[in-house]
């Protein structure tokens, strides 16, 4: 599957209408699991009326955070060891959605978390944590290609900060876990704890598809322009050089 | 010694296809060379023409984008800049060098031959461009290495010490050595092959 | 022929680069206790306020000087020409910088270790935790230095990469920092001391070999 992807022809081809298909589908997801989860859904006092709602775009947010920084890391592997242009660009396009799923997680955390808890930011909770490190991790990345020289140095660069990163990730994890552990005030409850309703589980877990979805599409819609764009360098390089 | 490799390979090094590509330009492609003992090949070209980015894939610092390079030998590499740290003396630089590489040789003998006895003890810093270089080239003595690849060796050198380093480089051709130098200006010693970039 | 001993040679190479005649150990130093004291003056000096966070200054303390001391070790390597010259060595890349990353720690790291009774006392942190607590903070050191080494190899060819080569390493910082500080609160007969060994271990596993393929890249 991976030589299918791996020619840029097909890619364009077959991005040109599964992208939008993606970006469509994902949408209509995301209405009916916002649908579920804004009206639908009964409202729980307990856990703080109806702002806690702001979980069914924070939960799939923070497991998006995490799975884009996995996949950041899984193509800049493929970057890194068979060369293929895509795996580079499927990197640099999804660094700055992740990071803006990581900025929606933590905004819609502070969102939910000032209402129900009093304070704009929890540093309790770990998921939390986890995720402000994630933010860091995706800036670093961008920062770091936008630093060098060559677009075959930034690559490079990239894909070692990434598989850097990615290692790193199950320990940040843990250690944050821990900490969050220890410094926890019990009577905290966080919303995806053992005790969370049946009736709540279906649109959160439909809204994690369809935002992996839609964030699919959008990917594939950062690496269309990337292609364009090399495309475009190619031929000012050709022009500038007389040919 | 640098004979009895020479007598050992075929050929010192070989490149076969060579292409590098920065950002969009293509610097150069399809370029191959061989170098035999005894053999001096120059590269030429104006500032930015790819002579140190091909040097550079030849002495295996930067990976090619196209082609392939093969070095049997060991080399020594005298680049752009002189490898000497601003609070390094020539005597440090060579004692270090020296035990990396395993040198019997002695420093200051080495300094010696190379004109620079005088500032043996003086940092880095305070070395003017031509003593810089000359201690750099003085890497050439402490080991033996069949192949030298040189990046402008002459650059900042006066009359005397461009005299030296050929001096140097014929010596070591004799010997069963093979050069690859970057130039700019006419080579003071005879090129048995040149590449234009 | 003398045996060549490169590595040996590196490893003093960087040790005298790292004392720069006092330099590297002094500036750190002053770094670390500048750091450190600039905390009272914010928080304010009631002893209670202070005993609480001590032990947390002095690793964020200890995770900046960490940072500063590596982050021109391998740039200046690039600039002066002599990361091309061990590019090109038989002698593995990864273990130049590990010899380097490590000499660097024992002159400007080490010591600050030594500085973390006396600096914590007048944070007024329970002085009976502070002496067993310096193995943390040894241990957690090596780690920053490593990571920030790492940090330092990536940005080597970005003038002025300093923030960008913090925004690198701060990341990989936490476990460390986490690690360390609960260690330092539990003792030597907690948990925590060995997770932070680990997580040192972890970093000079796998440090070296990152830095080494990002000075290729550099050299490149």
């Amino acid at each position: 599957m991976i030589r299918a992807f791996a020619n840029p022809h097909r890619f364009m081809a077959l991005s040109r209408w599964l992208a939008p298909a993606c970006l469509a589908v994902g949408a209509l997801l995301m209405v009916w699991s916002a649908w579920q989860g804004l009206w639908v859904v009964p409202q729980d006092d307990y856990q703080g009326g109806d702002i806690m709602r702001a979980m069914f775009i924070h939960v799939p947010s923070a497991w998006l955070a995490m799975a884009s920084y996995m996949g950041l890391a899984a193509t800049s592997l493929i970057w890194f060891v068979w060369r293929h242009e895509l795996a580079d660009m499927a990197a640099k396009s999804i660094a700055p959605l992740g990071a803006a799923y990581t900025a929606l997680c933590l905004a819609t955390g502070s969102i939910w978390g000032k209402p129900t808890w009093g304070t704009w930011w929890l540093w309790d909770d770990a998921r939390m944590m986890s995720v402000l490190v994630m933010f860091f991790l995706f800036l670093g990345y961008m920062a770091l290609r936008a630093a060098m020289e060559t677009r075959q140095k930034a690559a490079r660069a990239g894909a070692i900060l990434a598989m850097v990163g990615a290692v790193n990730v199950p320990l940040i994890k843990f250690s944050v876990d821990i900490w969050s552990s220890i410094h926890q005030d019990a009577s905290v409850l966080r919303l995806d704890g053992p005790a969370m309703p049946p009736v709540y589980l279906t649109p959160l877990l439909i809204g994690g598809l369809a935002h992996m979805i839609f964030f699919a599409g959008l990917t594939m819609m950062l690496m269309r322009a990337e292609v364009w764009g090399r495309r475009g360098d190619v031929l000012i390089a050709r022009k500038l050089s007389g040919s | 010694m640098a004979e009895n490799a020479a007598m050992m390979h075929e050929f010192l090094i070989k490149a076969a296809g060579l292409g590098a590509i920065r950002g969009e330009r293509v610097l150069f492609s399809d370029l191959s060379l061989e170098v035999k003992a005894g053999e001096a090949l120059v590269l030429r070209g104006a500032n930015g023409a790819g002579k140190s980015t091909l040097l550079r894939m030849l002495g295996g610092l930067s990976r090619p984008d196209a082609g392939a390079v093969e070095r049997p030998v060991r080399h020594h590499w005298i680049g752009h800049r002189n490898g000497l740290k601003p609070h390094e003396t020539p005597r440090a630089h060579l004692t270090h060098w020296g035990r990396v590489w395993g040198s019997n040789a002695n420093a200051r003998e080495i300094a010696g031959q190379m004109g620079i006895e005088r500032p043996f003890d003086v940092a880095g810093r305070l070395l003017s461009a031509g003593q810089k270089r000359r201690t750099a080239i003085a890497r050439l003595l402490l080991a033996d290495r069949p192949l030298w690849l040189l990046d402008e060796p002459f650059s900042a050198l006066d009359t005397q010490g461009k005299a030296l380093v050929t001096a140097l480089i014929d010596k070591h051709r004799a010997s069963g050595g093979a050069v690859i130098a970057a130039l700019h200006g006419e080579a003071p010693f005879e090129a048995t092959g040149e590449v234009q970039l | 022929m003398r045996s060549p001993s490169p590595l040996r040679a590196a490893f003093r190479q960087a040790l005298g680069e790292a004392w720069a005649g006092g330099a590297g150990v002094l500036l750190p130093i002053g770094f670390f206790a500048g750091a450190a004291m600039l905390v009272p003056f914010t928080v304010g000096s009631e002893a209670s306020q202070l005993s609480s966070i001590g032990t947390g200054i002095l690793w964020v303390a200890l995770a900046l000087a960490s940072l500063v001391s590596m982050e021109r070790v391998f740039q200046a390597d690039l600039e002066d020409g002599v990361l091309e010259l061990w590019a090109q060595e038989e002698t593995p890349l990864f273990l130049v910088a590990a010899a380097k990353i490590i000499a660097h720690w024992l002159v400007s790291g080490l010591p600050l270790v030594l500085l973390t009774p006396p600096i914590g006392i007048a944070l007024q942190v329970d002085p009976g935790a502070l002496v067993p607590a310096m193995l943390a903070y040894g241990l957690g050191g090596l780690a920053f230095f490593l990571w920030g080494g790492v940090a330092g190899a990536l940005a080597a060819s970005v003038a002025r990469g300093g923030l960008l080569i913090s925004l690198l390493a701060l990341p990989l910082f936490v476990p460390t920092a986490i690690f360390g500080a609960l260690a330092t609160i539990e003792g030597p007969g907690g948990p925590s001391l060995l997770f932070l060994s680990a997580t040192t271990l972890f970093a000079l596993s796998i440090a070296p070999f990152a830095a080494s393929a990002a000075l290729r890249l550099a050299v490149d």
